[in-house]
């Protein structure tokens, strides 16, 4: 009989018009590191509000059985006191407070009057943060740190509350390979100090990678739970079990047929810092992308990437940027986003619901906002012509909502991106740069939005890929760019790239620079 | 279905049901003089300045929950100085260009101030709101200046009566006109819906959109009816149609108007987008400004005089208004037809509270709670359907 910390006995849990689970168990053993995998929607992080409390006792059915005991938890507090913590995927931290106080938040160091003990609140979260390897004082405000020391702050903030099981939801969405694979690593080792953790996650290597075992939802109910003893578990294995059909291909089949025509060029663009004017973000940087070519653009957080195509994009982004861009041949400049996409020139940002949409706003409002001459006339907006428009992308992106009425921020993170993209591909771009076009969206969804990309370069249009995930850049682009620190670094044709090859590119560009330093 | 059919209903039309409770209680309370035609002609030429000026706080509003603090004083500057061109001889259409001028002026400065130097708009209109106060008096000398010019008060103050068919009590005109609009306005309606069925657009039930039509066209041969009873149709009706319509239609059906959601909702991805949201900020306090110095025009003329103190604190009833109307504290939601329902609440509760003989005093403890009432409702019904 396996010693089970956690078991999740036919919890049901029904929305006013959706039953999100349906009598799904969970089984979690003591000091393993669980994973839970499965599309959009699929109910994981329903399960998982379950677990903490966000959905008190009574507005779910089913037995949540902890140690031995049915739990009945009103709030996060009950089930943190038990040692359950759970850290969102959207990371909780005050970006004006320091780390310590953010690791301490509601949990203050209290001296016997209730004045908090400052002295004893910055010592414990340096300890705190010594477990996690963050290597920063515990006085730095967050907002001066990055995601990926952010989400160890949200560890080590887990730790302090004397937590028993972790629970992660997509911690490493926003995290790039190098700094995801130290996170995992963290967490084996806490897997050998006795920490039971749950991890939900889109990243199939990293469940492979970590995971002693392995529970697939779909449609909100469980469809099977699989041991991963030596961590080396398929990945369409596992991708067979969250869609319900063997995916026979990642990557959807494309003709590749690169003209020679350059669609796009950028020449020693150079680009500083908004607010630290003298921090150089892009030195001189150089690349072209062809009519019907997906250029792939590589790197880790921080290389450059993201601010390289807003500046690029009508000076979205920094100062005293200087270089030449040239469109189709021409040099533009660019003075405004409005400038940009008078010129053919798109840029789907990373972040959907910070840059991309406006989430109160209907789907038929985002998908034109980008091109509102095209649905009007004389500053007279078409409504019924606006709707069909928006109704014909909702069909060809098939994305699931109700009607183009409904508002964008009841879509889930896959139907968004698709409204995303569907806003640009309605402003009739020649040039269209995706930053991270599938962060944090499933397998199903993420093989469809390839199929877009696919088209838009079959009807003769140039795609800039940004990604942080090195095997869709792999299986997706005619060449790679590789950047690093502001700088490229190299170029590979698809045939020649390797992850190893990309990967030893970025580190022995810094080694070069620092040797140079 | 019915069952969920009702109660959306009911959500989608909570205020126009309060509005009404609202409206027979005043009616019962007051033992039906709310409902004297003279009254009912008064409501809405009584509340003219802040029907006119919520059409502009909402595209305020919209851009993020800002409002304009400075109308009042706005208001007041805009008629001191109308009513002191005309008390030295000036005529009626430079005195109002004028005033409408320094209105277009205040808005370029403050919407500059906002849209481009990005100052917050809480305190830009603050300062714009002891500035302007000031410069009233200053224009006034701390005395009230009447208004005797009668051009300028027939243009804001008098009615429609046609010599021959009309009298004072039994004008024919407001009626035949008030029928015309409902026929006019049933006709589009019917065309439009014709029009969309033949195009396979998706349309409600057509006993929806029936019992929509009788219920407005009977509001207003009704409304029609009391003012045939008293004096005609107020010119100064006309000039708040104008308004409302304009703004309505703005926010409704250009790209200009929906540039202000965009901003309300998201700056950022409106600004990716190719709008830029200093434009629209600009917009959004200049037509406000506008709006403020024409409410002066408005009171100026009804009251007939202009003293340093008018307009205080009517910027809160705009802002009310808004509120209680449905549009959001946060920006990027809020209609025209809204705020009207909510303003007109608002005018409503006034009036029957002065006609009831309420005292000043409880009645600014009613409005609050109306105000508070209506924005804690709006927030926990939106909270319960899951919007946040």
């Amino acid at each position: 009989m396996a010693d089970y910390i956690l078991e999740m006995k036919q919890i049901t849990k029904q929305f006013p018009n959706v039953k999100a689970l349906d009598n799904v168990n969970l089984q979690v053993e003591r000091g393993e590191i669980h994973a839970l995998v499965g599309e959009n929607g699929a109910g994981k992080s329903t399960l998982m509000n379950v677990l903490s409390g966000i959905y008190p006792y009574g507005t779910y059915t089913g037995d949540i059985v902890y140690n031995g005991k049915v739990c009945k938890f009103n709030n996060i507090h009950d089930s943190e006191k038990l040692g359950i913590v759970i850290i969102h995927q959207e990371l909780a931290l005050i970006p004006e407070l320091t780390i310590a106080e953010n690791m301490f938040l509601g949990n203050e160091r209290k001296n016997i009057f209730g004045k908090i003990d400052w002295d004893k609140t910055y010592d414990d979260a340096q300890k705190q943060m010594e477990r996690v390897g963050l290597k920063e004082k515990s006085s730095v405000l967050i907002k001066d740190i990055g995601t990926g020391k952010q989400q160890l702050v949200e560890i080590a903030k887990a730790l302090s509350k004397n937590v028993k099981l972790l629970i992660l939801d997509e911690p490493t969405s926003s995290l790039n390979e190098e700094d995801s694979k130290m996170l995992l690593d963290m967490l084996l080792d806490f897997k050998k100090e006795g920490l039971t953790s749950i991890i939900i996650t889109h990243k199939l290597n990293e469940v492979a990678y970590c995971a002693d075992r392995i529970t697939v939802l779909r449609d909100g109910s469980t469809i099977e739970t699989m041991d991963n003893p030596d961590h080396n578990i398929d990945e369409e294995r596992i991708i067979k079990g969250m869609v319900g059909r063997e995916l026979t291909n990642r990557f959807p089949a494309r003709e590749h047929n690169v003209s020679d025509e350059v669609m796009f060029e950028a020449r020693d663009w150079t680009v500083y810092h908004p607010v630290y004017t003298e921090k150089c973000v892009d030195n001189k940087v150089s690349f072209k992308v062809h009519k019907g070519e997906i250029v792939g653009f590589s790197g880790l957080q921080g290389a450059g990437r993201t601010e390289l195509a807003m500046s690029l994009f009508g000076r979205s982004y920094g100062s005293h940027i200087s270089g030449k861009e040239f469109i189709k041949g021409k040099e533009v400049h660019l003075r405004n986003a409005h400038d940009a996409i008078k010129h053919g020139l798109a840029y789907a940002t990373e972040d959907r619901k910070v840059n991309g949409l406006v989430l109160s706003d209907s789907i038929a409002w985002n998908t034109t906002m980008a091109r509102m001459d095209k649905v009007s006339s004389s500053g007279i907006i078409n409504v019924p012509a606006e709707n069909k428009a928006a109704q014909e992308y909702v069909e060809a992106m098939r994305t699931k909502a109700t009607s183009v009425q409904q508002p964008v921020s009841t879509l889930s993170g896959g139907n968004m991106q698709k409204v995303l993209l569907s806003k640009w591909m309605f402003a009739e771009p020649d040039i269209l740069i995706l930053d991270e076009p599938t962060r944090g969206i499933d397998v199903g969804a993420k093989y469809e939005i390839y199929g877009i990309m696919n088209d838009m370069v079959a009807q003769g249009k140039a795609v800039i890929m940004i990604s942080s995930e090195l095997p869709e850049l792999l299986g997706m682009c005619d060449r790679i760019y590789v950047m690093n620190e502001g700088e490229m670094v190299a170029e590979f044709r698809a045939e020649e790239a390797t992850q190893e090859k990309i990967m030893s590119a970025i580190l022995q560009s810094g080694k070069k620079k620092e040797a140079a330093e | 279905m019915n069952g969920i059919n009702v109660k959306a209903l009911l959500k989608k039309y909570t205020m126009v049901i309060a509005l009404v409770v609202v409206f027979i209680f005043f009616t019962i309370l007051t033992g039906g003089r709310l409902i004297v035609a003279q009254n009912v002609s008064n409501l809405l030429l009584q509340n003219a300045y802040v029907l006119v000026m919520a059409c502009g706080m909402l595209l305020c509003i919209l851009t993020g929950g800002n409002v304009d603090l400075s109308i009042g004083s706005t208001l007041c500057l805009s008629g001191a100085l109308a009513a002191k061109l005309m008390q030295s001889g000036a005529s009626a259409p430079v005195a109002i260009c004028a005033s409408l001028c320094v209105g277009a002026v205040i808005g370029c400065w403050q919407g500059f101030l906002i849209g481009y130097v990005h100052i917050p708009p809480f305190i830009c209109t603050l300062a714009g709101m002891f500035l302007f106060r000031g410069l009233a008096r200053v224009i006034l000398d701390s005395r009230t200046i009447s208004i005797q010019n009668q051009g300028f008060l027939n243009l804001f103050t008098s009615y429609i009566q046609i010599p021959g068919l009309d009298e004072n009590r039994h004008c024919v005109s407001a009626l035949i006109i008030g029928i015309a609009v409902a026929v006019l306005i049933t006709l589009i309606s019917l065309a439009r819906r014709a029009r969309q069925i033949k195009k396979g657009y998706d349309v409600g039930s057509s006993k929806a959109a029936i019992a929509k039509i009788v219920v407005i066209d009977a509001l207003i041969i009704i409304y029609a009816s009391k003012l045939m009873q008293y004096k005609g149709i107020p010119v100064m009706l006309l000039w708040i149609l104008a308004v409302v319509l304009i703004f309505a239609f703005i926010t409704s059906s250009t790209v200009f108007g929906r540039y202000f959601y965009a901003v309300g909702g998201n700056e950022k991805a409106t600004k990716l987008s190719g709008i830029d949201p200093r434009k629209v900020y600009f917009w959004a306090y200049f037509l406000m400004s506008l709006l403020a110095s024409l409410s002066g025009l408005l009171m100026g003329a009804r009251i007939g005089s202009v003293d340093g103190a008018m307009g205080t604190s009517y910027e809160m009833d705009a802002i009310a208004s808004c509120f209680i109307g449905g549009a959001s504290a946060y920006g990027g939601s809020g209609t025209v037809p809204g705020i009207m329902i909510g303003a007109i609440l608002l005018g409503v509760i006034n009036q029957g509270m002065s006609i009831y003989g309420l005292s000043d005093s409880w009645q600014y403890v009613v409005k609050g709670a109306v105000l508070l009432t209506a924005v804690v409702f709006d927030v926990v019904s939106n909270h319960k359907t899951g919007k946040s």
